[in-house]
């Protein structure tokens, strides 16, 4: 039986569609959904969660990424400028650190960053106690991937731009700051927006400091509460939460590519 | 860093034995020339025989390899000089305009003005608004580049290059990326400069620009001035072949 390709496709289509269906209705009919909702979404329990789990958890997952978001730009930022620099020591340092962060899982910086500075520098702690320490292990890692991402945005700049600005007297850091840098964070917004959603949940292994309650954020506080109840659901709760964060994020993302696609 | 002594007596641009490598390529080979205060200079030639570098390098946008530039009898090429200094007083309009895309017009003229020469909010503006209103643009000072048409861009960069009171204006080739339509009003603006006494070194195709406005023209090729005089005498009596066979081709 010969079909056009067209036709082909169409039956193809429709055949997937069929096995969709069959795979839902036998998961349906298989499925023990009091048991499922016990577990998954007992709401109960989803209730007794709140407010702590916004007003504790969530706000410290914010907190924590901001700030090393933060810290992380700055960071990138500089090691930027370093890999871009003519001299040629700043280039082989930033080129070290990025590659070392980028490298090693984020989870070892934390523990490093937890039981490593008290032992190589005795009596002394990084400062901010908890928050500092997740502060500056976030924007460890963050730093070095957005330090690249930069990079990228600034090279992205036209030449002529970093000309113009000097032909008008000025200095290179002048030009830099007020004509190159503005315009390559345009470029970079949407990579730069990914990474705030991988270190939203790169914040999670805040747990490794051994926290107290008021520090738990979503994760720890998800695992703790499931510890109490036997029951998943509170790991569908923060899992929630996060969406909340992300997907917005996501959104916004998406939006900005293809706002930059029509531009273009 | 020596602060450059500009000597407003002294000729605008010297330029001495001027020789330019990129890699092994040898661009410029031996330039000598120079511009008088007021004069108006255009340098023609074919492609890729080395006009934008020998502009490039009296502002130093690109480091001459060996030879001399002054610039009102101060030696730029001088590895102590102040290079910003120097080029606060050289214009430089782009055959890609270069406006800054993430400034309003108004910002585009008063940020380095404020940066560079200190002034102010207010004074910087005005000094703005004066200079657009110069190339016909008063009414466009809150658009962005972007909204601007190509004339209109380069006429923005003009006035850009302007508000810092330069001693003298280069311009590299400033119709050649416009519409043929949007030419001539680049070209008025440049009339209007050249009749109100600034000095300029001018890259161009315009012939008819060169004949009009300029007081000398200069003939590249490979990398060297093969003629130089008053434009009307080079453009009507060619004495060299290289010349002749380039003018046969644009005229
Ligand atoms: N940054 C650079 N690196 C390497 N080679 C270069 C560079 N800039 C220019 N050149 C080379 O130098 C030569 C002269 O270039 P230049 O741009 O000065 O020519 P031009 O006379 O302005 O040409 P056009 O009319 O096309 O603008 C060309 O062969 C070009 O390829
Ligand atoms: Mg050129």
């Amino acid at each position: 039986m010969a079909m056009s390709p067209r036709k082909r496709a169409q039956v193809s289509r429709m055949a997937q569609y069929a096995v969709l269906l069959v795979l839902f209705v036998v998961l349906l009919a298989v499925a023990d959904w009091t048991t499922l909702r016990q577990v998954f979404l007992d709401t109960g329990i989803m209730a007794d969660m709140f407010p702590a789990v916004i007003a504790t958890a969530l706000k410290n997952t914010l907190l924590y990424t901001v700030a090393g978001f933060t810290f992380g730009l700055v960071l990138g930022l500089v090691l930027a400028l370093m890999r871009l620099s003519s001299v040629g020591p700043y280039r082989w340092m930033a080129t070290g650190f990025i590659e070392f962060f980028r490298g090693v899982p984020a989870l070892v910086v934390f523990i490093a960053l937890a039981y490593g500075v008290p032992l190589a520098f005795p009596g002394r702690e990084i400062p901010g106690g908890i928050f500092g320490t997740v502060t500056v292990a976030l924007g460890l890692v963050g730093g070095a991937y957005m330090a690249e991402t930069i990079r990228a945005g600034i090279q992205a700049v036209p030449k002529g731009q970093m000309e113009a600005a000097r032909s008008l007297g000025m200095p290179r850091s002048r030009a830099m700051r007020s004509i190159v840098v503005p315009q390559a964070f345009r470029i970079i917004l949407p990579p730069l927006t990914n990474e705030l959603i991988l270190l939203t949940k790169d914040s999670s292994l805040v747990y490794v400091l051994g926290l107290g309650l008021s520090s738990y954020e979503l994760t720890k506080f998800g695992r703790e509460t499931m510890n109490q109840t036997n029951s998943l659901t509170p790991l569908v709760t923060v899992a929630l939460c996060y969406l909340l964060i992300t997907v917005p994020l996501s959104i916004v993302v998406r939006r900005m590519e293809a706002r930059a696609e029509r531009a273009g | 860093m020596t602060e450059p002594q500009l000597k407003p007596d002294a000729p605008a641009i010297v330029v001495q034995d001027l020789h330019k490598y990129f890699g092994d390529n040898e661009v410029l080979k031996g330039i000598d020339f120079h511009v008088d205060q007021g004069d108006v200079v255009c340098v023609i030639g074919p492609s890729g025989s080395g006009k934008s570098t020998l502009l490039r390098c009296v502002n130093l946008l690109e480091q001459p390899t060996s030879g001399k530039i002054f610039i009102e009898g101060a030696e730029v090429t001088d590895p102590d000089i102040d290079v910003d200094k120097v080029r606060s007083r050289i214009g430089m309009v782009f055959q890609q305009f270069n406006l800054f895309p993430h400034l309003t017009v108004l910002r585009n003229l008063t940020i380095a003005q404020q940066r560079v020469l200190k002034r102010g909010r207010d004074e910087s503006a005005e000094v703005a608004r004066r200079n657009l209103d110069k190339v016909g643009l008063a009414d466009r000072e809150d658009a962005y580049p972007a909204h601007l048409s190509g004339g209109q861009q380069q006429r923005v960069a003009i006035a850009r290059a302007l508000s810092m009171d330069p001693d003298m204006m280069l311009f590299d080739e400033p119709t050649s990326a416009l519409d043929p339509e949007l030419v001539g009003d680049v070209l008025g603006v440049m009339r209007d400069l050249a009749h109100e006494g600034m000095t300029m070194m001018v890259v161009t195709h315009e012939m008819g620009f060169a004949r009009e406005v300029g007081d000398k023209l200069v003939f590249m090729d490979d990398g060297v001035i093969v003629e130089e005089g008053a434009p009307s005498d080079v453009l009507a009596n060619p004495r060299h072949q290289r010349t002749q066979a380039f003018l046969s081709k644009v005229l």
